[in-house]
């Protein structure tokens, strides 16, 4: 019962503590941002700019809920609730975009993910640090490639007249090639394999490095056990890059509706374009480029784009940590 | 590393593998790059006629002669160069400052703002609410419309800022206050001078970006006196011929139909110049950024 009666008191001596301390913790807070007032002000610059160009462009989103109108502006428009959105849905183009979006992305996801993966713990085996660094450094030079001379060059050397394929072709059957840049099927193979092309040695980095990382003293136990180089890379190094793997696999889960746009929008032509119109050279297409433009409709198959995405990423994110405990937030 | 000879008959198999895979691999990269060079070292009719394989034919220069004979490319290159390194400079500035406010754990609120700049890496209003806001600040068709829009990538930022947490520690903080170093004065006397490192992978990353960056040109700017290059270059490499009025010498013109393979591979040479000075000097860095990245922030 004392006991009882002691902690009664503790505990009423704690609330009122607790009021007073919320008092001075407040005050505290105060004199602490008080105190930081020179970061807030070099902050100022950075968050004008976030709020200007980050989350205004988000508020205006509610265009997609509107019939765009220039002479009333965003808000004098007229609210028109789903209609663009149902608008879109709705057109011919609505499978056609989605369809090929979806066909390259998960293709491109397919190859461009496990390729620098592979690539990685390949070049990690290989005996000889010179011949390795060589390799690394050479295979990363296409990134610092821009789109536009990318596409240039696939355009040049795929030609199938003069072209480095068309030069190959002729000199292997006699014959004249095919020309593949004219013909849509070709499209989602060019883009990705052109694109594993371009960016495995840079993408590989991520998991070379990993593996640099890899306790040594594991690999020695295991050679001292027997085990082959293969058994080592099967049960310690591929174990190893797992983490960082998952992560960027939720990174491109997320992204699966962003087709790299800028490459697609240079190497569509009219011949392709019933494999090559993707949602995001769509919405371009819609908003700015064609001839009648509309703003609202651009803008709501733009969101829905962005929302999916989203979407998927959360997803991704959920179940990375489920299965392997770890996710990006 | 053991002896070729003492591998066990399975590693060495394995080995054998690997090593052919790589080089096949490495090949298949190399070779279109050693195409581009040589093909952008040989006649035109050469490279018209699929004469080039792997070496320069009939080794001539006429086709960087037409290309720096073009007023376009030199317009271009010289808006490249002014986008580049005034954008990088802006961006530079806006990311390190907002990156070392946010590395300071005795700064409240930083967890919220950190959050407000993350999101927007996931999420965003798009194409045409980013071009409203472009336009109704009266940026669109000036320079500004490349410059400002993108002065901080959240990514970078991120990166900025572990690499500060990480590398300069709070020891040197505690000390600096103690000698009444303010938080300005910290900054710009500490944490800039510590941050070499970070700063030339983000020059690198955002320099490359600017330099390559041709879609918001393509939408913001319509005044061909400000197109960056890779506009120019848009036009040139995609189209199977080239406008004769843009080539001031006469002797040249003439040749044109000739040479459009080569103009082609001689500019994607040209535009990739700047591209490979800097990067011998940043390359060091190069890994360790990627690196810092990955690491979450």
């Amino acid at each position: 019962m004392d006991n009882l009666a002691l902690m009664n008191s503790n505990v009423s001596k704690k609330k009122s503590n607790s009021k007073s301390e919320i008092k001075t913790n407040k005050k505290r807070l105060i004199d602490k941002i008080a105190a930081r007032w020179q970061l807030y002000l070099l902050l100022l610059l950075p968050l004008v700019w976030l709020i200007i160009f980050a989350y205004v462009p988000m508020g205006g989103l509610v265009l997609a809920f509107k019939q765009y109108n220039i002479r009333a502006g965003i808000w004098g428009s007229p609210w028109v609730g789903f209609d663009n959105f149902v608008k879109f849905f709705a057109s011919i183009k609505f499978p056609i975009v989605m369809k090929n979006t979806l066909g390259i992305s998960l293709y491109s996801l397919a190859i461009s993910f496990p390729i620098p993966i592979i690539f990685a713990l390949l070049l990690n085996a290989m005996p000889g640090k010179k011949y390795k660094k060589v390799i690394q450094t050479v295979t990363y030079i296409p990134y610092f490639i821009s789109t536009v001379v990318m596409v240039g060059l696939i355009f040049q050397l795929l030609d199938y007249r003069n072209g480095l394929y068309g030069n190959l072709y002729m000199l292997f059957t006699g014959t004249n090639a095919p020309n593949i840049l004219a013909n849509g099927k070709f499209f989602k193979h060019i883009y990705v394999w052109s694109g594993v092309w371009q960016a495995t040695g840079y993408s590989a980095i991520i998991y070379i490095a990993s593996l640099a990382n890899v306790d040594q003293s594991l690999h020695e136990a295991a050679m001292i056990d027997g085990a082959s180089r293969f058994q080592r890379l099967r049960y310690i190094d591929i174990p190893s890059i797992l983490p960082t793997a998952s992560i960027m696999l939720i990174l491109a889960v997320g992204n699966i509706m962003n087709v790299g746009y800028e490459k697609v929008l240079l190497m569509q032509n009219d011949l392709n374009l019933d494999y090559s119109e993707i949602i995001s050279t769509y919405v371009y297409k819609v908003g700015l480029a064609s001839g009648i433009t509309d703003f609202s409709l651009s803008t709501a198959i733009g969101m829905f784009n962005a929302v999916i995405n989203f979407t998927l990423l959360i997803i991704a994110n959920k179940i990375s940590k489920k299965l392997s405990g770890s996710g990006i937030f | 590393m053991r002896k070729f000879k003492n591998l066990s008959r399975n590693d060495k198999l394995f080995y054998i593998l690997i090593i052919t895979i790589l080089t096949a691999f490495f090949l298949i990269v190399l070779y279109p790059c050693i195409f581009v060079v040589s093909a952008s070292f040989s006649s035109g009719t050469a490279v018209q006629s699929g004469k080039v394989v792997l070496f320069p034919v009939d080794f001539s220069l006429e086709g960087y002669k037409t290309v720096f004979n073009t007023k376009n490319v030199w317009i271009g290159f010289g808006n490249s160069l002014f986008y580049t390194v005034v954008g990088t400079i802006i961006n530079i500035v806006m990311t390190m400052t907002a990156a070392y406010c946010l590395s300071r754990d005795d700064l409240p609120g930083r967890n919220i703002i950190m959050l407000l700049f993350t999101f927007t890496m996931f999420f965003g209003g798009g194409l045409i609410p980013t071009y409203m806001v472009v336009q109704n600040l009266g940026l669109l068709n000036t320079r500004w419309a490349l410059l400002i829009p993108g002065a901080i990538g959240v990514y970078n930022l991120i990166v900025a800022r572990t690499f500060i947490i990480n590398t300069i520690p709070r020891e040197l903080l505690e000390a600096s206050q103690i000698d009444g170093c303010s938080d300005i004065m910290y900054y710009l006397s500490v944490v800039l001078p510590l941050s070499k490192a970070i700063i030339a992978v983000l020059v690198l990353f955002y320099g490359v970006a600017h330099w390559n960056a041709y879609f918001n040109a393509m939408i913001y700017l319509h005044d061909k006196a400000i197109y960056p290059l890779t506009l120019f270059m848009r036009e040139i490499l995609m189209s199977s011929q080239i406008d004769p009025s843009t080539v001031s010498d006469p002797e040249l013109q003439a040749r044109l139909a000739d040479m459009v393979g080569v103009i082609k591979y001689s500019l994607i040479m040209v535009s990739m110049i700047p591209v490979l000075l800097i990067y011998p000097f940043v390359q060091k860095y190069f890994v360790k950024g990627v690196m810092i990245g990955s690491v979450k922030g």
